[in-house]
Formats: structure tokens, sequence, C-alpha cells
């Protein structure tokens, strides 16, 4: 599915990623987990193509296919998702339009037929009813005026129409109650299968016990420094990141 | 954020798709401004002695009048010297006595912009009058209005056809000493529309003047009457284009609305004049007066989407004279490239229980300037006088800029008058939030700059709302990095 090999990156001059090597095969989820400023958020980025970031090493494969080269919607468009660790708001673009518009020109690029305003309907009511989302969401400009844990909801709502086959959580779990938290986890459940993979970026072992992780890896300073399975999530809960750190 | 804006910064306007230019022999006066231009043009048009006289009038006050330096735009002055003041396709004999008889040629010209004037092609629902720069080529679906009642035609015809209801109203709201350019169109203007709706009628469909500018070095002095009869009802939209030239081409109209007891007019402006290129070389100079005049219960709204012309200079108002009047202003004012706008409106509340709303939305893109002006007055009698202005800016990238200036006058204690303003920028972050959602940086920006916008379009009639979303999408449209 995805393989990032020996990936270096700077923004403004100031190396932020130092050489990142990961494989995630479909069917697998990865949390990444590491102390703020490591360079998760720029991993992120860097995988969905924002501007600003300077690629000085390495390579991104996504289904075999290099996406460095690939614009930001070219990306979305072949399967990459991210959920933002601080989702935009967009005043006086309505919801439903966004969404639709969103999922057309992915159902487009992948030569199935696009959806008209009704059918979409019905699969958006559908796919919140499961999440357990109001449909007053809909009526509202994206994102503006919600809540923390709103918007984070509403990343994994886009996250369940659009069906990424890669998709990258960042920090979705921060901040939220314990019932927005499962909304999370379920959403990543339900749209977990043998053909796509999640990455979730998370600071919390609590986010795990819901989506059970096949990796855990710690990136430290722009490296991951360690991998292992779920049982090094609970490690670092109970010894924080210290020893790692020392080792390192 | 400190991500770098090339995304924004890439948006260059797309080529103008109204450019073209229509090969076909005219009638042209030599440049230059004199009293002898003006006969001429009021003999051209077979013109009674009052209306030639008037303009003499106007342009002897002209004459003593100094260009208004007010406005926040900036240009080189104008030479009116260098104008030619008339120009029209060349007749054959008599000229044309219907729409029949008309060039092929100009046929085809409006059919390319999309307002087709043969029978089988028409607009249903919609009557248009065609003015090629200085004359009108011609009107639609005349007699089914004739049966209503309805007159729709060219001014000049107006004036030899109706010479008593143009003598009653014209220059009566905006009168030639009102200010620079409203004194030159009155002593130069060639055509432009008349409506009269009678008392008690509903007009039965929409009338829309279409102005395109051909010719080179010619201004186009349009002159627009609409007078709506006690407890009448009419909704009138304009719309214009001309060809992309280098030289800057002046248009400078004055449109007078009055609406007697209890009438309503709905004016919608669909305005798409040459904007001139990045480097601001070429484009029309739109310097307009537009105003309103309401009685008792009577009501006139303004809707503009302003997309065009190098330089726009425009404030449709109302004179709120008789109670319980209304009046309102909803406009959208794109400035890209190197375009500027100085837009806005006047609300004078004279009467009582006057209300007046003003929604502006001005986006600038580019190294645009876009500027909202406006005034809201209330004299001594208007007891409990309302208004509410919203005025709100976006922004496209960081070369561009938007101003507010707003004015109130309030002579009035119970005068209610409340102001709202806002502005916003599009950021990066939002536009990477759409493209990782599978949206093209172009689509992104429409969609943004049609939600910002959507209060305006949901004021313009049905057929045009639509027609007005594209045309802000093509002038956004460029070459996205
Ligand atoms: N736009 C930026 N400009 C300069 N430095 C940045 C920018 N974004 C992030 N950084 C720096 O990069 C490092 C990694 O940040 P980030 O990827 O957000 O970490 P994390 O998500 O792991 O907390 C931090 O030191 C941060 O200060
Ligand atoms: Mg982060």
């Amino acid at each position: 599915m995805l393989e990032i090999k020996n990936l270096k990156a700077c923004i403004e001059e100031k190396q932020i990623l130092k050489g990142i090597n990961l494989t995630v095969n479909a069917g697998e989820v990865h949390a990444i987990m590491g102390p703020n400023g490591s360079g998760k958020s720029t991993l992120a980025s860097v995988l969905a193509g924002r501007e600003g970031y300077e690629i000085t090493d390495g390579e991104v494969l996504l289904q075999k296919n290099d996406i460095l080269e690939m614009a930001p919607e070219e990306r979305a468009r072949e399967g990459v998702f991210l959920a933002f660790q601080y989702p935009v708001e967009i005043p006086g673009v309505n919801s439903t339009y966004f969404l639709k518009s969103a999922v057309n020109q992915i159902r487009k690029h992948r030569g199935e037929e696009e959806l008209d305003a009704m059918k979409f309907l019905k699969l958006v009511k559908s796919k919140m009813k499961e999440l357990g989302l109001a449909e007053e969401f809909l009526k509202r400009p994206v994102n503006a005026g919600f809540s923390g844990g709103e918007k984070k909801r509403n990343e994994i709502l886009q996250m369940t129409m659009l069906e990424p086959s890669l998709a990258v959580l960042d920090e979705t779990d921060s901040g939220l109650d314990i019932d927005a938290l499962r909304i999370v986890a379920d959403g990543v459940n339900r749209l977990k299968n043998q053909n796509n993979a999640q990455i979730v970026i998370t600071h919390y072992q609590r986010l795990l016990d819901y989506i059970v992780p096949d990796f855990v890896h710690v990136l430290y300073n722009g490296r991951i420094i360690k991998s292992g399975d779920k049982t090094l999530a609970h490690d670092l809960e109970e010894k924080g990141y210290d020893w790692l750190i020392k080792d390192s | 954020m400190s991500a770098s804006t090339d995304t924004i910064d890439n948006f260059v306007a797309s080529d103008y798709k109204y450019g073209f230019t229509t090969d076909i022999e005219s009638e042209s006066l030599e440049p230059g401004l004199n009293e002898d231009v003006i006969r001429f043009i009021s003999a051209k048009k077979h013109e009674p002695e009052w209306l030639l006289e008037w303009r003499l009038k106007a342009f002897r006050h002209f004459e003593k009048m100094e260009n208004p330096s007010w406005p926040h735009v900036k240009y080189p002055p104008v030479n009116f010297q260098e104008i030619s003041y008339y120009s029209a396709p060349k007749k054959k004999g008599d000229g044309p006595k219907s729409l029949d008889e008309v060039d092929p040629k100009l046929l085809e010209t409006y059919e390319k912009l999309g307002v087709p004037l043969h029978e089988r092609a028409r607009l249903a629902g919609v009557a248009v009058d065609a003015v090629f720069d200085s004359e009108s080529i011609g009107t639609t679906f005349k007699e089914d209005l004739a049966k209503a009642g309805v007159i729709f035609c060219p001014i000049s015809e107006a004036v030899r056809e109706h010479p008593e209801l143009v003598r009653k109203y014209i220059g009566t709201v905006v009168p030639y000493t009102d200010n620079y350019y409203s004194a030159l169109n009155s002593a130069v203007f060639s055509d432009g529309s008349f409506v009269y709706i009678p008392k008690g009628t509903r007009c039965p469909m929409e009338l829309s003047t279409y102005f395109r500018i051909n010719a080179a070095n010619t201004g186009q002095f349009e002159r627009t009457l609409i007078v709506a009869e006690e407890s009448s009802h009419v909704s009138y939209l304009e719309g214009c284009t001309a060809p992309m030239r280098d030289e800057n081409q002046l248009h400078a109209a004055v449109v007078e609305l009055v609406a007697l007891d209890n009438a309503e007019i709905k004016y919608s402006t669909v305005q798409n004049w040459y904007p001139g290129d990045e480097e601001g070389r070429g484009g029309i100079y739109n310097f307009v007066t537009k105003r309103g005049m309401c009685k008792t219960n009577a009501k006139i709204s303004w809707t503009q989407v302003e997309t065009g012309s190098a330089i726009t200079w425009k404030y449709p108002s109302v004179i709120l004279k008789g109670d319980n009047s209304v009046g309102e202003f909803y406009s959208i004012a794109l400035t890209n490239k190197a375009q500027q706008a100085d837009t806005g409106t006047k609300m004078i509340h004279i009467g009582k229980n006057t209300r007046s709303t003003i929604i502006s939305k001005g986006i600038s893109a580019g190294r645009g300037q876009n500027s909202y002006r406006g005034l809201v007055q209330v004299g001594k009698k208007a007891v409990n006088a309302r208004n509410f202005s919203q005025c709100d800016s976006l922004l496209i990238g960081n070369k561009c800029g938007a101003h507010t200036f707003p004015y109130i006058e309030a002579k009035n204690p119970t005068a209610s008058i409340e102001h709202e303003a806002t502005t916003s920028k599009i950021g990066e972050d939002q536009i990477f939030y759409c493209n990782q959602r599978g949206l093209e940086t172009q689509d992104a920006v429409n969609m943004i700059v049609n939600g910002f916008c959507k209060e305006v379009f949901r004021e313009l009639p049905m057929e045009f709302a639509v027609e007005a979303q594209k045309l802000l999408d093509v002038s956004l449209e460029g070459s996205v990095g």
C-alpha cells in the first residue's frame, strides 16, 4: 500500500524529517506516537502534499506509484485522506455541497458514476446514522463555528464518505470526550478492510483500546526511533518517552 | 501559517471571452467634443428643439465642472477631445424597420454574446433591447409588450414617439448638474432604453438591455429611463461587454428610475466590460450615475454583479421620498488583474417609515483594488427611518486591496441605522483543505467566492443567477500553480 523510503523534508531551511522509513501493507493499522514537535504532523502534511515543504531526499510510493510529484488533489483522488489535526473553517460554503463535490471528484477519478443530489443525500444520511451524527451538520457551512469535537467528527464523516485507501488521522482523538472518541474509532473500524490501510497519529493509548493497531511507531526528532506491536503503546503510557530518547 | 502563497499568487485572469470585434461598416464622428458634435447627434436622432437646448445647457455646465478626484481610483486624465461621440452601424436607406432587416453580422454578434435576437432563438420570457455602440439595433417582443400597454424601446425612439413622457421625467432624478459625468452624458447621450409601465400593470416579462461597445476610440453614453406608474411592477436587467483593446474606452451612463405610489422596480446589472490586461492596459472606464426615486409605498431594488471594466465608479442610489418607501442595494463587485472599483450606494431617507437595505460583497484578486463607498442619509422628517448595511470584503492573494468608506448622516433622532463590515481572506490552508478532499484549486476558489456571494445571487432573476455565477467563475479563472 504505502512505502516511505528515507524521507527527508525541510521547512524554511529547517530539517524536520530526517530519514523516515515506513512500510504499511493493505489491511494494516499503524499508530504513530511521539512527543510534541517530533514531526508527526509534518509527515502527514508531506504525505498529503501541502505546499511549503522541501523534500530533500527519499521517496513515497502509494500502490507502487510515486506520489511526491502529484498535486494534493491528485493524491486525494488516488486515495490519500488526511484527517486534519486542526480542520479548517470555510465560511459560506455549505457542508452538503462541499462533500458532494468532493465525493463526485473522487468517483469521477475512479471511473464511477457521479451521484446526483438525491442519491448523495441518501448515502450521506445513512452514513451519518451509522456514525451517530446529527443531520443538522449538513446544513452548516464547512466547519464554521463548529466546536473542536464537531470538527473532528466532521473529518470522520468525510473520511467515511470518501472511502480512502490510505487514511492518515492526525491526533483526531485529542480533546475528545469518550463518546466522540467512540465515533472516531467506529469510523475507522467500519472503513477498515483488506484493501485499505490507516495511519493513526495519537498521544494516547486510550484511542488504541478502540482502534487496535498492528504496529506502533515512535517518531522522535524526525526519525522513527522504535517500532513494535500494540504492547509498545502500553509501555509508553506507563514510562513516557524518556527511556527511548536516552537510548536513541 | 508560513507555507508559501504561490498557489494563490498564480491566479492570473483568463482570456476575456467577449473580446472579439464585429467587422462592420459604421458611421462615426471624428473625435472631438464641442457644440457642433452635440447638434450633430441631436439632428441624427431627429430630436425636438427642447432636447437639443437641454443638451447644450448640460454641455455648458459640463465645461465649468472638474473631473471628480474623490473616488479611490487612479488613472491618467481622460482627454475628451480624443473620443468619438457617435458611432453606429451604417444603415442602408432608412435603416431596418424590424429585426428581420438588421445586418446578419449584428445578429451574429449578439448570438455569440449569448443574446440571440431571432424569433426562434429568443430567450423565453425576456424582452431584449440591443444597443450597439451609439444606437439600438432592435427590440424583441415589442408587440407582446404593447398589448399590456408597456412601452419598451430605444430612448431615441421614445423621444420621437412619446415626447411628453420623456420630457416630463428626463433629468428629474439625475439632473445634468448632478456631477461631471452626468453633465457629459446629458450633453452627448446616444442611446439606451426607455421603459414605461402603465398604472396597475405588472410587466408580463423580464425586460433587458444588452450594451455592446464595438468601435474603437468611441465612448458609449447610454441613457436609460424607467417610469413605473402607480401600482405597477417591472423587473429589468442590463448586460454589457466590449472588445479587448489596448486603449481605454469611456462608458458614462445615466440611469433614472421613477417609481410612483405603490410601484416596484427591480433593476439588475451584470456588468462584464473588458477589464484590461494584467498590466492595466486597456479596458473600459465605467463612470455611471444610477438613481431611483420612490414615491409613497414604492420600492426600488438595485442588484449588481460587476466583474468587468478597468475602472468602475458607480453608486446606484435610491431617494426614498414617499412615506413607507423601500430601497435596496445588493452588490457583488469583483476586481482582478489591475482593475479598480469604487462602488456603493446612497440611500436618501426623506419620507416617514422609509427602509433601506445594503448588502455589498467586494472581492479582490490579483492587484485589484475594491472600495465600497456608501451614504445613508436620514432627513429631518424621516421619522422611523431604518437602514441595515452589511459590507463584506474577500481578498484572494496578497497584492490586492479592499477599502470601506461608509458615511452616515442622520438628522432625525428616531432613525435606526445598523452597519456591519467584515474582511476575510481565502487562505492557503482553506485551499489545501479543499485540495485534500480532491477539489481543484480553481473549484475551491469558486466555491468559496460563490458562498461569499450567495445572499446577492438570491436577488437576481432566476434566469440570470446561473449566468452571473458562471461569469464570476470565469473572471477568476486562470493558470493555477
Ligand atoms: N510552518 C512551519 N514553519 C517552521 N517550522 C515548523 C512549521 N511547522 C512545523 N514546524 C516545526 O517542525 C517541527 C515538527 O512539527 P510538527 O510536525 O507539527 O510536530 P508534531 O506534529 O509531532 O507535534 C516542530 O519543531 C515545529 O516547530
Ligand atoms: Mg501535530
